[in-house]
């Protein structure tokens, strides 16, 4: 290490000199991302305390541990068809071909399992196809959007309109399809034993500290300075909290008893899109290219692959979700994939706080919204208001956090350059 | 010449439909030399430019690299020889960090492909120190929160850390302030300082005179002709700039006296 490279470049977060950086570094990294517009997600944080507390006055039994294991359940594939979302609007494209879509994964599920058709299949198999299927759909309709050059919006509200189609067409003739697999059942239906809950929890939990232990471990050894060490004690606390917390009411409620397995495929599916996100090449070539496509291109990123991709990962989490929703119902019947489905998604990822301009935005910002949406409904619903009333509560939330994001962009828009 | 050209351009031509943007030009940089490329808009620079970064393919010419004939398809193909590009609208994703931009494309990873962002994190702030940058605060700040001097600088710091041997700067002081083009012409100083090959493009002749070993003029998509600072002025320049040079455009009589002269 010679010393007069040192004193050439004193400004650089570098190790050596760096404890005020240290100290500083929460603040400064909060005031970093405000100047840049990163609101992240304290906005939504307090926002959805303050819904909870207030249908917790509003109805008696909204604050149960009953109606807390409801709420995973009603959510869990909402959920996973948000994540996809994510991915899509990182690109700053849309995909509205997922609520149908997951329709289409519901019905070939439901097909694929039904005893004496003979085309019968384990529960696992039918899954499998069901999700595979939806890749492929999503990975078609990508293709045409990154390989042919066709708007996203244009593609996917071709996919909408054919998805139904199909959907009509087929239940039209079969009517309601009945899942008897206890496979396909369980994805909505499976309640942990208390026992196994803390396990899971902490297991969740023991992995989190030990990947945070290893990023640490593995910043000291580059000689790379860790900012905000207190900020990692808090994510782990933070983590133990939620995890513990959560299985703690599961296990305290009595009609469906434990923590239900919806909640935990949501998680499972929410640390592996997360890792994916930020932490692989290719999450990071999708920022890359939802920020500055030409950029990308010209640092030598395949862009239409990683378009193709992300549309193939959009279409196989509407597979996932639609299977878990018509495992909920048992059942697939002729509404299946519609309703407010698409919108819910959508509004999910961007109330999370996902922008729609591509570039910024979170995997789990999908689960947060997508709690924020399934609270909302179920309080309204145990307060016994009217579907109405529902959708106008919930615009105006999707209105609420839009704004914000537009604002937000506009003060970095400031600050740039 | 001695010395073998890193980068020989012959007889390059590129028509865009019925505009011919170059019509063949011929172009050398040499080891450790600060090429300038000069000329009016549209002369054809970012069009040559194009051509080596494999952006374009030429209609017609060859393209020699030490000496020996290449052919380049894209960026990864420009890369590997060593030729890395900062364009005149900045390549850099406003949304990712320093860091991010740093390694975009060619990011570390270990066998459960997961980033290793404290290795990349460590190199770039190596890269930075050693080019002398040293306003930016923190090199996990998105690039977006920086100044136009300090992104030009990351540009120039992502070009230059690939082990590469010519390093193409179209234009990069067009939209800096004075303090910031001060900024962005010492870091050229040092590349050639340092053994690396530049070809900066500019329209402010004072900047070329200040960093330039030579200048090749463009004009209308023909190359005019070779200075070497030491033996030139800059009227000389702008003559061959506006007027092209009376020897090569004989026949129009009105740019034979003022040279004589
Ligand atoms: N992709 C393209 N399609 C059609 N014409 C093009 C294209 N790119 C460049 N041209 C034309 O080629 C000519 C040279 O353009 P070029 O961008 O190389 O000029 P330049 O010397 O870089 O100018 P400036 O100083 O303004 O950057 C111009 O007439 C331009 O209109
Ligand atoms: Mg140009």
């Amino acid at each position: 290490m010679s010393s007069d490279v040192d004193v050439a470049a004193p400004g650089i977060g570098l190790p050596e000199g760096d404890e005020a950086e240290a100290q500083a570094g929460l603040w400064r990294r909060a005031y970093d991302n405000l100047r840049a517009g990163n609101l992240g997600i304290l906005p939504i944080v307090i926002g959805l305390a303050l819904i909870v507390v207030f249908f917790s006055y509003k109805a008696t039994n909204f604050f149960t541990a009953d109606n807390f294991n409801n709420i995973i359940v009603q959510m869990a594939g909402l959920t996973m068809l948000a994540f996809g979302v994510v991915f899509v609007l990182l690109l700053g494209e849309i995909d509205l071909s997922i609520g149908y879509l997951s329709g289409i994964a519901a019905l070939a599920v439901a097909e694929f399992q039904l005893p004496g058709s003979g085309h019968a299949y384990p529960g696992v198999v039918a899954i499998a196809i069901a999700v595979g299927l939806c890749a492929l759909i999503g990975g078609a309709q990508g293709s045409v959007v990154a390989l042919v050059g066709v708007p996203s919006f244009v593609v996917t509200l071709a996919g909408l309109l054919i998805w139904q189609g199909v959907i009509l067409q087929v239940l039209e003739i079969k009517g309601v399809i009945v899942i008897q697999d206890k496979w396909i059942n369980d994805t909505a239906n499976y309640y942990f034993t208390s026992r196994a809950g803390w396990i899971i929890a902490a297991v969740v939990t023991g992995s989190y500290a030990l990947a945070m232990l290893g990023s640490v471990v593995g910043k000291l050894r580059a000689g790379v300075a860790i900012r905000s060490p207190l900020l990692i004690v808090a994510k782990v606390l933070g983590v133990a909290a939620a995890t513990f917390g959560t299985v703690a009411i599961s296990n305290h409620a009595n009609v469906p008893n434990g923590l239900p397995l919806a909640g935990v495929l949501v998680v499972i599916f929410l640390i592996g899109l997360t890792f994916l996100a930020k932490r692989t090449p290719f999450g990071r070539h999708v920022y890359a290219v939802g920020g500055n496509a030409e950029a990308a291109r010209r640092a030598g990123i395949n862009v239409p692959r990683i378009r193709i991709i992300v549309f193939m990962i959009s279409g196989a989490m509407a597979g996932v979700g639609g299977v878990i929703l018509a495992a909920r119902l048992n059942s697939v019947d002729l509404n299946v994939g519609g309703g407010t489905l698409l919108l819910d998604a959508i509004s999910a990822a961007v109330i999370g706080g996902t922008s729609l301009f591509g570039g910024r935005g979170e995997v789990r910002s999908a689960l947060i919204g997508a709690l924020v949406i399934a609270t909302v409904s179920n309080g309204l619903n145990t307060a016994g208001y009217k579907t109405g009333t529902i959708y106008i509560v919930t615009g105006v939330i999707l209105l609420l956090a839009v704004t914000l994001d537009t604002v937000a962009r506009r003060l970095q828009a400031r600050s740039g350059r | 010449m001695s010395e073998t050209p890193i980068l020989q351009l012959r007889g390059i031509t590129k028509s865009f439909g019925s505009v011919q943007a170059l019509a063949d030009v011929d172009f050398e940089v040499l080891p450790g030399e600060v090429m300038a490329l000069v000329g009016d808009n549209g002369a054809g620079k970012s069009t040559l430019v194009k051509c080596v970064a494999g952006t374009h393919s030429p209609d017609s010419g060859e393209i020699l690299f030490e000496g020996k004939p290449v052919t380049i398809h894209g960026p990864k193909d420009a890369a590997k020889l060593g030729i890395e590009v900062v364009y005149q609208d900045l390549a850099l994703c406003d949304n990712l960090d320093v860091v991010q931009n740093m390694y975009l494309g060619r990011e570390e990873r270990d066998w459960l492909w997961r980033l290793k962002e404290p290795l990349m994190e460590q190199r770039t702030a190596d890269t930075l120190r050693s080019l002398s940058v040293t306003t930016i605060r923190s090199i996990r700040q998105p690039v977006a929160s920086l100044s136009g001097g300090q992104r030009q600088s990351v540009a120039v710091a992502k070009a230059v850390q690939w082990n590469s041997r010519l390093v193409i700067l179209d234009e990069p002081t067009a939209a800096l302030g004075v303090a910031q083009t001060r900024q962005v012409l010492e870091l050229v100083k040092r590349l050639g300082d340092q053994g690396l090959s530049v070809v900066l493009i500019s329209h402010n002749l004072h900047d070329v005179f200040e960093v330039a070993t030579r200048i090749t003029v463009l004009r209308l998509g023909r190359d005019v002709g070779v200075y070497e600072r030491e033996k030139t002025t800059q009227q000389e320049v702008v003559q061959a700039i506006t007027a092209g040079i009376p020897t090569r455009v004989a026949g129009i009589p009105e740019t034979t006296p003022e040279l004589a002269s």
